[in-house]
């Protein structure tokens, strides 16, 4: 169906599933208990980034998943996404379809200049070329180029500013032809609470959209022959395939999916600033890439949804929190309790990042995905060992 | 006149010629093998050959195209298949995807951006790869990924890679190099069926003599970078020069 084959098609239904009851699944918890204030993910403004980042990520991995080149300054072409999007509020109007649209066309004009240059180098170097491009990138975005960027205070949308497409009344806020961004509405079920937004659903559209591309570009005679030079570039060679356009179009499509994260996020958003350039952003892709499993289809997306939970839910569970948790627990159990739980949390939420990275890293080099499908395993006993099972689906994962 | 012209090529790296005055004629449907003492100038012969090392001076003309100055890739689009000393393979696929990648090469050049149709969807070129498989009996592994193969079935499949599109010269650098007794000869029965059902042209580099003698319908003996005697088998095992200069040492 779609073009797929069964198990792809399965597997994207479950994406489209779980997208589109994100609201729902990620607010296990009614809104005033204590564990839904800790643990309520599926607020509009997390959704979006879990979309978003979740786009940024399955165009990552098509250029390091499928080819194994490693570029350090994927955040450049976000950056450059949102830059162009807010331009385009600033000029024409605040309808997103335009400024969608160009920041796609830019990051991939961008991506087109910066791929050229870096993929005449492999492995290291290119990794090198592309983070000093990136590092480049956030400098002119945050000094030389502050008639283009606003520098340091950020680009943003002035009551001044020419919006020529604008008409009278039009919302002052990004939309859809005329539908707010911002505009929801919440169902309330008992102690239940689930927020619908429009701009949640625009992202998640986007998503599903991405998700689709990318598994039909892995299927592709184009994606084998990435892998083709993952594996072996002297045989590409004396095969008489020329691995260079192949590459510069990874990057280019790679660097298209940053441009439309970034549009997106403008989107949402319409600011922006350099940071979003800088180079801890770049890593933080590569850090998801890695964490949900390099190469696989959904890998990027579990990778991106735990950082971005870690990073807004893990991190807002502070000292009194904990209190609460604990507050039933004898005084000394509570104190222990909290002194060993309290690193973890809270602004210690890199700490948890990082081990559980070392994990993923040290025993699991499929990532998360191929620690699910060790689980899977284990459940089902069908194949017995683990090790069968693993090799089960590394024979899935190529014969298709 | 060959399908693969040789004339005067010089290589030099720094005060070694490395190959001084070449001359070699590869015939069509012929056998060519390369022989020589260690350091004779077979491999860096070989590598200009496949567009990897430019010489000095001379000319290398295939089918009256010099292929001087052109890439690996833009060689091999010429029709010149190269099967290595340690097999090239992909050794993270499957061994379908290893004969379907050159299929797509030969059909498609050296780049065409087909990124949304599945491989599943061409069915031509799966059935021809499937084919392939099948003619070096390999088509109930194709679901396997090629690391987990055996050396000689490593060997076999390179072989099907090259194969499957129809070069019009194949250059064999030591084919049976590290392999035991009875890989060899399954490796010289599988050249010498290659040999008879498609009459493709070989220029194979081997140390092996066994290989040498039972393959080859000219030899030519390279020492010090200069061809020393061109002939059949026969001439090249009397030959008095060949035999002072390397047969000497070695058991025929």
């Amino acid at each position: 169906m779609l073009g797929l084959t069964r198990k792809d098609f399965t597997l994207l239904l479950v994406v489209v599933a779980l997208t589109l009851l994100a609201p729902i699944i990620l607010n296990p918890f009614p809104v005033s208990s204590s564990l839904g204030q800790s643990f309520n993910a599926g607020y509009p403004a997390l959704l979006q980034r879990f979309a978003i980042f979740g786009i940024l990520v399955i165009g990552f991995n098509i250029l390091f998943g499928l080819t194994g080149y490693l570029s350090f300054g994927h955040a450049a072409f976000l950056g450059v996404g949102s830059y162009a999007a807010v331009w385009m509020f600033k000029l024409l109007s605040y309808n997103i379809v335009p400024a969608i649209l160009l920041s796609v066309i830019v990051a991939g004009l961008f991506s087109i200049v910066i791929g050229y240059v870096s993929l005449r180098r492999s492995g290291i170097y290119f990794s090198i070329l592309t983070l000093a491009f990136a590092q480049m990138s956030y400098a002119l975005a945050y000094s030389v180029l502050t008639p283009l960027t606003n520098g340091e205070t950020g680009l943003q949308v002035y009551a001044s500013d020419p919006q020529i497409l604008a008409g009278a009344g039009a919302p002052s806020a990004p939309h859809f032809f005329g539908l707010p961004m911002a505009s929801s509405t919440t169902l309330n079920m008992g102690g239940w609470a689930f927020t619908f937004e429009v701009g949640y659903y625009l992202c998640a559209l986007m998503l599903i959209a991405a998700f689709y591309l990318s598994i039909r570009i892995f299927r592709s005679p184009f994606g084998m022959m990435l892998r083709a030079i993952k594996s072996n570039q002297t045989r590409m060679n004396y095969t008489g395939l020329n691995t260079k356009p192949y590459m510069l179009w990874a990057f280019i499509i790679s660097g298209m999916y940053a441009g439309l994260a970034g549009g997106l996020l403008a989107a949402m958003d319409p600011l922006t600033g350099a940071e979003r350039m800088y180079w801890t952003a770049s890593g933080e892709i590569v850090v998801m890439a890695i964490l949900g499993g390099v190469g696989t289809l959904i890998g990027p997306i579990v990778g991106s949804g735990v950082i971005k939970y870690l990073e807004n839910i893990v991190s807002k569970i502070n000292e009194n929190v904990l209190h609460q948790w604990f507050g039933a627990l004898p005084d000394p159990i509570e104190n222990g309790l909290i002194w060993l739980v309290h690193p973890f949390v809270g602004e210690g939420w890199h700490l948890t990042l990082g081990l559980l990275f070392m994990v993923v890293v040290i025993f699991l080099p499929g990532g998360l995905v191929q620690g699910g499908q060790r689980l899977a395993a284990l459940f089902n006993r069908k194949s017995g060992t683990v090790t069968a099972a693993d090799r089960d689906a590394a024979r899935q994962k190529s014969a298709e | 006149m060959g399908i693969l012209e040789v004339k005067g090529v010089n290589k030099r790296f720094g005060g070694l010629q490395a190959l001084g005055d070449v001359n070699l004629s590869i015939a069509e449907n012929t056998v060519h093998a390369i022989i020589g003492p260690n350091g004779a100038g077979k491999s860096t012969l070989l590598n200009v050959l496949v567009g990897k090392l430019i010489p000095d001076s001379g000319s290398v003309m295939f089918d009256g195209q010099s292929v001087l100055g052109r890439k690996p890739f833009e060689i091999a689009q010429m029709g010149i298949s190269r099967v290595f000393q340690t097999p090239e393979i992909f050794s993270d696929l499957t061994v379908m995807e290893n004969v379907l990648i050159p299929c797509f090469a030969k059909r498609d050049g050296a780049f065409r951006m087909h990124a949304i149709e599945p491989v599943r969807h061409e069915r031509a070129i799966t059935a021809q790869a499937e084919a392939m498989l099948e003619e070096v009996n390999m088509l109930s592994k194709a679901h396997e990924i090629a690391s987990s193969l055996s050396r000689g079935d490593k060997r076999r499949l390179e072989m099907a890679m090259c194969l499957v599109q129809e070069p019009r010269l194949m250059l064999l650098d030591e084919p049976t190099a590290g392999m035991a007794r009875a890989d060899t000869e399954n490796t010289i029965a599988l050249l010498k069926d290659i040999r008879t059902k498609r009459g493709i042209t070989m220029a194979i580099i081997e140390h092996d003599m066994q290989v040498v003698f039972s393959l080859a319908d000219r030899i030519t003996v390279l020492a010090q970078g200069t061809p020393l005697v061109e002939g059949s088998p026969d001439q090249i095992k009397t030959d008095p020069k060949v035999r002072e200069a390397y047969l000497g040492e070695t058991q025929i």
